[in-house]
């Protein structure tokens, strides 16, 4: 069997996951083992002396617990999952430690909730950008993700 | 003649239990949505470095949020939804000014509350203060907040506050709370139901 026989099948398989990632708005879900993420974004910041925040979807989709241990982000030199509890309408905030994901459930972060703190910003997150940050989980290892920066009034990832 | 009597002693220790829970429940700082006409009162610094109180901005509706610039969640979630509800409101939205109140006096100073509220809307008025200035519009509106210790927040610390937005009429009287994420568009139909 020859190579050439496969090179058209690559190809056009090349060119379809090309277009289908580069189609602005749809975001991929990401998966390594039995972990899949999503609905993943992050708002834009006010320069780069405040916080920001990304949020995410993730799911386990196998048959055994699942711990997201830490984060590592390429635009700021802390990230850490954080968590807004809310007790007769007092918002506080705090480090949310390891992420337990039970198998079989889904863990969303979003505005009110969880989120992925980005502390000591290298560079202001603009709008439209698009950055990496490497999520480590206990089985499944590290996971990058592309995020999608979206606009200060965002409140929810790109439909 | 001692019917009488009893009847005015009656009347009296009812009166007394009524002022006594009344005050009970300033004091315990009861959710301002069951504490009716109260006019929240201040002393403040606008985002332009100018000097302020709740007189500057009667005759006018106010939505006010209690919160601190270095805040990444609830805080631009809020301020976002008060930009959607001013655009909501259209021409209406004149009638409307929207506040946001620092409970982070340490950092919030003109410069960076100005840059911060600008991301958001041209209409929000950004609010800064002296420790003493900040805690006592706080108390005013019955709103609450802490400082909390925090090794791995910026500078060391992080801060806890009420989350609901008030709203205040055009003669300054506390209406009502709005919880954290009241869509904006309920938020537009309570307020033209009103203006």
């Amino acid at each position: 069997m020859s190579i050439s026989k496969f090179l058209p099948i690559v190809a056009a398989s090349t060119l379809l996951l090309t277009a289908i990632s580069m189609s602005p708005g749809i975001a991929e879900t990401v998966r390594k083992g039995e972990i899949a993420i999503d609905d993943v974004w992050a708002r834009a910041s006010i320069g780069a002396s405040r916080p920001a925040a990304a949020y995410l979807t993730i799911r386990n989709e196998g048959s055994e617990p699942e711990v997201l241990a830490r984060i590592e982000s390429s635009v700021s030199a802390m990230a850490e999952v954080h968590e807004m509890t809310m007790t007769d309408g007092i918002a506080r905030m705090g480090p949310a430690g390891a992420v337990q994901i039970p198998a079989g459930t889904e863990v969303v972060l979003k505005p009110g909730g969880l989120h992925v703190m980005l502390m000591k910003l290298k560079l202001p997150l603009k709008e439209g950008e698009k950055f990496t940050l490497t999520l480590i989980f206990e089985n499944a290892g590290p996971v990058d993700i592309s995020v999608p920066v979206l606009g200060i009034g965002a409140s929810g990832p790109a439909q | 003649m001692r019917a009488i009597r009893y009847t005015l002693w009656g009347v009296a220790l009812v009166a007394l239990i009524v002022v006594a829970g009344h005050q009970l429940s300033h004091f315990l700082g009861t959710d301002p949505e069951e504490v009716s006409g109260f006019r929240p009162t201040f002393t403040l610094v606008n985002h332009q470095g100018e000097s302020v109180s709740e007189a500057t901005y009667r005759g006018n509706w106010a939505l006010v949020f209690f919160g601190f610039t270095n805040c990444p969640d609830i805080c631009p979630t809020t301020l976002a939804e008060f930009g959607s509800v001013m655009d909501g409101l259209g021409d209406e939205a004149a009638e409307v000014t929207p506040l946001f109140i620092t409970i982070d006096p340490e950092r919030d100073r003109v410069e960076n509350m100005a840059e911060y509220i600008s991301a958001f809307h041209p209409s929000i008025v950004g609010l800064i203060g002296t420790d003493k200035q900040v805690a006592d519009a706080a108390k005013s509106f019955k709103a609450y907040f802490e400082r909390v210790q925090q090794e791995s927040a910026p500078d060391g610390y992080t801060m806890g506050h009420t989350s609901v937005v008030y709203l205040l009429s055009p003669d300054g009287y506390f209406v009502r709370t709005y919880q954290f994420g009241e869509p904006p568009e309920m938020i537009v139909k309570d307020l033209r139901e009103r203006l």
